[in-house]
């Protein structure tokens, strides 16, 4: 319990004797706080009893963040608790402390900082290090940023420092150190007479390394075709560069951004420890005027997994972020089967269309009626054997060779989306969608060839009736339908709201559609929220059906559960 | 049920960090943000030129996030016609989403001010940890309100805050 307070009640003295020196014209403070925690109870139809919950009852986690900024200077001390970490996030989490802290002195050109740094390189293909409180999810960099702007339009970035690993203590042999420097120039902002131009061009380019002193590895590589295996010593680079290039053009309504990376042979168990260089290229371009939007993508990732661990495969010590061009959905059903980026190797196209039909047009309606129209698509690369004799992605060997723009055989997923809002008149409007999905639980979910692919339908209809300025009524039905994994299921919501501090809602998705009777389960549930300022506390009860949970990157598996959830969050 | 303290201990936090929300007199954090066209935004020097600015923090994965900017944009020329209020919508998509945003923003005719904040450096700067997060800043700068959440009718309270703002009434 001390351990517990100690840095808790610090960052309230940090926060009182600011508050109580009345230096608040200089300086501010800020804080913010948030906990869950779920109570789990047994449930026969999940098998969930006292054995199976291992005297885990309860998680709770939370955390509490101050930031200070007193003129030039700010710092900030962020304290987590995860006692135990609730069902879903990675047990290595348990524990409490002090997770992150950071101080920074910024004048006009120049800021430099140590703590845990977060930075972000062009679209973070190389380098991005970020936060992800709803995940458990935090690659901070432990170490020193500065920036420099030597003139208007030109930002350069340096940082140095080894990445968090859950509550692991920094050793020189468990994880990297991870270099990384990085120039942006806005041709705009340099040159006064681009200032007023249609043109609008950026460019970046940047350089990362890592280094790890592990230089010899024992692995077992394959010696001949019919499954002969021995051991044999590697040889592993002790530093693994990567680079980029960005360049971002827009004119007009036009905008256009294309990235390239390149990465240093990296053997690591992501990739099976092959000798392969890794690259990455990214390409987006839109058009958008008033009521009219349009978006293309088309990403190519080949061998780029990048981590500060060479033997680490978990949602860990992620060096870089391969942007998914999939889309995280709004709706329950929708995000059932959701992607994540294969950093070994995937095609990738997207494409987005949003229109708003006019109002008081036709079609439109008195108010007008937003269409959405998404489509995305993943392939496999083409991967062909480096040299005669040798299997794709041999242990040791340089692993395959692959055609740059050729799209491999393998559908990983597909994603088809049209959505279609309109207000109806001032007390009702609705938003009706239909999914179409293909998902490869194999690959995305790493089984050897035993579920296949995932064909899934999904429709949603999702109405809300104001019964007056306060009060709310909104009704979101969900089905999907698919012949494989777990079958049919269908769902409703019923919510309703007091504006601006209360919420409840009662909901229920059926599972009635699945091959194994007994699974063909009820998820029923019931919550209520309260809010006020900038806190708010909710409460729910109910039984969560096991998924994955993907915010930007990364997914998070959580089990199936039957229990109550408390949500406190707070912000000064 | 040994961590019942824990929880009483980070509930009476909340109540803490409650009392002194009237205390709010924050200025805006210095960090770089984006706007559409791409070119960078100090945040600290984001002005209404002495009216007062909205805030908010959004993702286009965040349904009760476009629920509230719809809702906005619906009633935002009666509002800059009415107060002079500006609204500055700040899109916390990373790279996955981000170059959607300018097309969704168009595509749904929104007249608010969208600025992109792809690795969350603005949102951590003000410890923004659920969206919708929404801060009111008065003519001179200063933080004097925020809200979490929004529901249907939401907006009518943020309206109110504005006006009282520019009549120079109190908050409370």
């Amino acid at each position: 319990m001390k351990k517990f307070l100690l840095p808790v009640l610090a960052g309230l003295f940090l926060f009182q004797s600011v508050t109580a020196q009345d230096l608040a014209e200089k300086s501010s403070v800020n804080a913010t706080f948030q906990t869950d925690a779920a109570y789990y109870t047994n449930d026969k139809a999940l098998g969930i009893d006292k054995t199976s919950l291992a005297g885990k009852r309860m998680g709770i986690n939370g955390y509490t963040q101050v930031n200070y900024t007193l003129q030039n200077f700010s710092a900030g001390l962020r304290y987590e608790a995860f006692m135990p970490p609730m069902l879903g996030f990675p047990a290595d989490l348990k524990g409490n402390g002090i997770a992150n802290w950071y101080a920074r002195y910024q004048v006009d050109k120049f800021s430099v900082s140590a703590g845990s740094i977060y930075e972000q390189f062009g679209s973070g293909m190389i380098l991005r290090t970020y936060e992800e409180w709803s995940l458990g999810y935090d690659n901070a960099l432990n170490g020193l940023s500065a920036h420099f702007k030597p003139i208007e339009g030109v930002s350069l970035r340096a940082v140095a420092g080894y990445q968090r690993s859950y509550w692991e203590k920094f050793e020189s042999d468990n994880r990297g150190i991870v270099r990384g420097v990085y120039a942006d120039a806005n041709l705009n902002e340099i040159f006064p007479t681009l200032a007023e131009s249609k043109w609008k061009i950026s460019l970046g380019t940047g350089v990362v390394s890592k280094y790890e002193k592990m230089t010899t590895k024992t692995l077992i590589r394959p010696i001949d075709n019919q499954g002969s295996y021995e051991k044999y010593e590697y040889k592993l680079p002790s530093n693994v560069g990567a680079w980029s290039v960005l360049a971002n053009l827009g004119y007009g309504n036009w905008s256009w951004m294309t990235e390239y990376v390149g990465k240093d042979p990296n053997p690591s168990a992501l990739n099976n420890y092959i000798y392969r260089r890794g690259q990455a290229l990214l390409t987006q371009i839109t058009y958008s005027r008033k009521g009219f939007g349009v978006q293309l993508m088309a990403k190519r990732i080949d061998n780029m997994g990048f981590k500060s661990r060479m033997d680490e495969k978990g949602n860990v010590l992620d060096i870089n972020f391969l942007p998914p061009v999939t889309m995280v959905h709004a709706y329950s059903f929708a995000n059932m089967y959701p992607y994540a980026t294969q950093p070994n190797g995937e095609m990738a196209i997207q494409g987005q269309i949003n229109y708003k039909i006019p109002r008081n047009s036709a079609l439109g309606g008195k108010y007008g009626t937003d269409v959405e129209i998404y489509f995305a698509r993943v392939n496999s690369i083409k991967k062909e054997s480096p040299a005669p004799g040798i299997p794709v992605d041999s242990t040791g060997t340089l692993g395959y060779t692959s055609p740059f723009f050729t799209f491999g055989d393998e559908i990983y997923y597909q994603d088809l989306k049209v959505q279609v809002f309109r207000k109806f008149s001032s007390s009702f409007k609705a938003t009706a969608a239909w999914f179409s999905q293909i998902y490869n639980k194999d690959v995305i979910e790493g089984h050897n060839n035993e579920y296949g692919k995932i064909y899934t339908n999904i429709g949603v209809l999702d109405m809300t009736w104001k019964l007056d300025d306060k009060k709310a009524l909104r009704l979101e039905l969900e089905a999907l339908f698919t012949q494989q994994d777990k079958g049919d299921w269908m769902g409703a919501t019923l919510e309703y709201t007091i504006a601006p501090h209360w919420f409840f809602s009662i909901m229920d998705e059926y599972n009635y559609g699945n091959p194994v009777e007994e699974d063909q389960l009820h998820y029923f549930g019931v919550s209520a929220g309260y809010s006020i300022k900038s806190s708010r506390i909710s409460l729910s009860y109910g039984r969560q059906r096991e998924g994955l949970l993907c915010v930007g990157g990364i997914c998070r598996y959580v089990p199936a559960y039957t229990g109550f959830g408390l949500t406190i969050t707070s912000t000064l | 049920m040994r961590k019942l303290p824990i929880l009483l201990i980070l509930l009476c936090l909340t109540a803490y960090n409650q009392s002194f929300a009237q205390q709010q007199g924050n200025k805006l954090p210095s960090v770089t943000v984006k706007n559409l066209d791409g070119q960078s935004v100090k945040t600290d020097q984001l002005t209404n030129n002495g009216k007062p600015m909205i805030i908010s923090f959004w993702a286009l994965w965040c349904k009760p996030c476009i629920k509230e900017l719809t809702t906005i944009a619906e009633v935002y020329p009666d509002w800059v016609a009415e107060t002079g209020v500006k609204f500055i919508a700040v899109s916390i998509d990373d790279a996955r989403s981000s170059s959607r945003v300018k097309p969704f923003v168009e595509g749904k005719g929104w007249d608010m001010e969208v600025l992109l904040d792809p690795n969350g450096d603005f949102k951590r700067a003000m410890n923004v940890n659920l969206i919708p997060h929404t801060f009111v800043i008065d003519g001179k700068g200063n933080i004097v309100w925020q809200h979490t959440s929004f529901s249907e009718g939401g907006e009518l309270e943020l309206i109110n805050v504005i006006r009282k703002l520019n009549k120079g009434e109190s908050l409370e």
